[in-house]
């Protein structure tokens, strides 16, 4: 008789076989997604990256992973758009990464939650952009490892440009200009993101403004400012400006499909417009915004930090060391294989062929003349003060300078919390 | 042994009584069996709700930004934050506007789609299915489709194609709030998504109205239609109408995926959930001031919970009716 008919052997062979199959699925969990074999040693440390939108950038980063002997290294690759919230919610838990992709940010610092990597940057420091670690440095101490620059402009096709009889804008009263002599039924006339967000930063230095002055007091309420966000507003309620289109501007759809003449977007994403537009494309600088203004180019990018609280400090620094300051073979791959992205090490920057000419080499001179860099206490509270003046005085026609007033209070708050 | 009766009918041999056995051990105890089978249910809940909550509690009265074991204490200045913070309160706004339009639509469209399944002869089961299909999608999904199929900005939005048909141009819907298309974005996935729940609902009361009702009315001169459903049917779905207002009235303060994927960071059209979540969860991190306002609308959903049930009757026993 089959051991099946008994009832009791059922029941408890079913739990037993449940509790087994629990176990095992846990055990499984705990060894997956290491980007390498389980025969390697040293701790296990675990990387955080956000989805890079360029093709075979998420391989890349657990090939440079496996390759690395000394510890088995598990990479998070992070998708979708809330990447700040996950990384922030899990560096309070026992799960926090050991390592971890983001911007330079003094609140971090502040909080205990990054550690001091001077010591491995200081031999290669003076490889480095100076800004990079500029933005990366309080009182001497260097937070973070830039992994790459990106700059951001304006994508436009020339022979749309030349169709409407409209020259490179030279200010923002222009780019409004050329935005309705481009516009057709079939193609708008800039696409600046579904948010806008991403016009703030280059808004305040095109008026010739800054975020926060020396004495890290607010520096960016000003009337060339003020101006700024009225002109803004006047665009976008032309009819001229692509609104709701399916992807935000750090994707170039918009321009590669014709939906709009000129886009906002990321050096990153010249590879794909070549692709798509061959010839048909030139960049220039966000406009200046008044008389006092000066074009501007947005220095974004991404840094490598070390959880300093992580279990596996030392073990952890030793692989951000070999990644991001000794393998340049890797460093390179990055910058240059996937989008496109200015090497922060000057000297692979300087033996980067495929940034010596045509638009890539425009988009590197634009960089180094127009550029500006985070600063370091610009934070996150900060960052969504000047979101929601834009959102309200931009998109929903409130006065930006009572909207500003609202914001100097929350950033005055922030800085008070910082630098007391 | 033989089972035939004098009617020469056929029944079943009485069971043989076992005498019943003392059951031994723990496995006997009433007590046991209650703690094996609500025990884990209940350790649960305590783990993830009642401790969150007390949690929540303490951290209410902290400085406690980046951090979820504070040292600073700030008494009710997190209470004070949230309740003069524009934004908050504007999402307790945004969400009465929204529970005004979302549940009386929702009840009447799901009772009109209850009342017409009902009435089929033929493909009952079928079209059940078909209205109750989307309760399976997610919101995230849907809101997704709604997003970048249906309502997005560009030429070849479905919307957008549909109205250039009558030459008119095309419509950024979720872009700027004035004119708010969001709303109908919004009211619209949302209705989607949970009328097929409640038509269900609503079918299973309408089954179980008794026919009598309704002969007794024609018999007595009542009219086929709006006479027999507003005297008759309506009154009869009393119990289900004010259980399904009270869960859609909950489910209307729990808004948050449908808000959050199409108003990406606006803002405007923000309920309560979404903006504790920026607060808490989202770039600030301040999980004091998250807990102060996470405990204000737990209140709040308490109140008005207890005025429905007040106003409506939900819960009331049937003799006090």
């Amino acid at each position: 008789m089959s051991a099946f008919r008994n009832s009791n052997f059922d029941r408890r062979t079913a739990l037993r076989a449940a509790l087994g199959l629990a176990a095992a699925g846990g055990l499984a969990a705990c060894g997956s997604n290491t980007g390498r074999s389980s025969s390697g040693g040293g701790a296990g440390l675990t990387q955080y990256f956000h989805a890079y939108g360029e093709a075979g950038t998420e391989q890349a980063i657990k090939r440079y992973a496996k390759a690395y002997k000394e510890s088995n290294v598990t990479t998070q690759w992070i998708t979708g758009s809330n990447f700040e919230s996950k990384l922030f919610a899990s560096l309070l838990t026992d799960k926090a990464p050991d390592c971890f992709e983001f911007h330079p940010q003094l609140q971090m610092i502040e909080s205990g939650q990054v550690a001091d990597l001077t010591d491995l940057i200081d031999p290669v420091k003076d490889d480095f952009n100076p800004a990079d670690i500029q933005s990366h440095t309080v009182d001497g101490k260097i937070y973070g490892i830039r992994m790459i620059d990106d700059p951001q402009f304006f994508f436009y096709r020339p022979s749309l440009f030349e169709k409407a009889g409209v020259e490179v804008p030279q200010t923002l009263e222009e780019l409004a200009e050329a935005a309705a002599k481009l516009t057709t039924d079939k193609v708008k006339g800039a696409y600046l993101g579904n948010t806008l967000h991403s016009m703030i930063n280059p808004l305040i230095w095109s008026a010739g403004a800054q975020h926060l002055d020396e004495k890290n007091q607010i520096a960016y309420h000003t009337d060339a400012v003020v101006d700024g966000f009225k002109q803004l507003r006047k665009l976008f309620t032309s009819g001229d400006l692509l609104l709701d289109a399916p992807t935000d501007f750090w994707d170039p759809s918009a321009l590669n499909q014709g939906l709009t003449a000129m886009q906002w977007c990321g050096m990153w994403a010249m590879p794909q417009m070549q692709e798509a537009l061959g010839d048909d494309l030139g960049i220039f600088p966000f406009p200046k915004v008044g008389d006092a203004g000066k074009q501007s180019v947005y220095n974004g990018g991404w840094s490598m930090f070390v959880n300093a609280k992580g279990k596996n400090l030392e073990a952890t620094k030793e692989y951000v060391k070999w990644l991001w300051i000794d393998q340049k073979e890797y460093q390179e791959d990055w910058a240059l294989s996937y989008g496109f992205h200015i090497p922060p090490r000057t000297s692979i920057a300087a033996s980067a062929e495929k940034l010596k000419s045509g638009l890539p080499a425009e988009g590197v001179k634009l960089f180094n003349e127009f550029g500006h860099f985070d600063n370091i206490g610009w934070t996150q509270a900060s960052i969504t003060a000047l979101e929601d003046v834009l959102a309200n005085s931009v998109r929903k026609g409130a006065d930006p300078d009572k909207e500003l007033t609202k914001a100097d209070a929350k950033v005055n708050k922030e800085l008070k919390k910082l630098f007391g | 042994m033989s089972t035939i009766t004098k009617d020469g009918v056929s029944s079943p041999a009485a069971a043989k009584a076992s005498p019943a056995k003392p059951r031994r051990g723990l496995r006997g105890s009433p007590t046991f069996n209650f703690w094996l089978f609500t025990g884990p249910f209940l350790i649960g809940l305590a783990i993830f709700v009642y401790l969150p909550i007390l949690w929540s509690l303490y951290l209410s009265f902290f400085e406690a930004r980046f951090t979820v074991t504070p040292s600073e204490f700030i008494g009710l200045d997190n209470y004070v934050t949230m309740l003069t913070d524009e934004e908050f309160i504007r999402s307790l706004v945004t969400f009465t506007i929204f529970a005004v339009f979302i549940v009386p639509l929702t009840w009447g469209t799901s009772l009109g789609l209850a009342l017409m399944v009902n009435r089929l002869r033929f493909m009952r089961a079928f079209f059940r299915s078909v209205f109750f299909l989307p309760t399976a999608v997610s919101y995230v999904a849907a809101s997704l489709v709604w997003k970048m199929s249906i309502f997005s900005g560009v030429r070849f939005g479905m919307m957008n194609t549909f109205l250039s048909l009558f030459g008119i141009d095309n419509t950024a819907w979720l872009a700027s709030p004035d004119p708010p298309w969001y709303w109908l974005v919004i009211l619209t996935v949302r209705l989607w998504l949970q009328a097929g729940f409640y038509m269900i609902l609503f079918i299973a009361a309408l089954q179980n109205i008794p026919q009598e009702l309704y002969e007794a009315a024609s018999i007595d001169g009542a009219k086929r239609g709006w006479q027999t459903f507003w005297h008759i049917t309506l009154p009869q779905l009393r119990a289900t109408s004010t259980a399904v207002i009270l869960l859609l009235l909950v489910a209307a303060y729990q808004a948050f995926d449908e808000f959050f994927n199409l108003l990406n960071k606006t803002t405007w059209g923000r309920p309560p959930l979404v903006e504790l979540y920026y607060k808490a969860l989202g770039d600030s991190q301040d999980y004091g001031a998250g807990s102060a306002g996470a405990l204000i609308l737990t209140v709040l959903i308490c109140l008005v919970t207890l005025l429905q049930g007040k106003f409506l009757g939900f819960g009331r026993g049937e003799e006090s009716k």
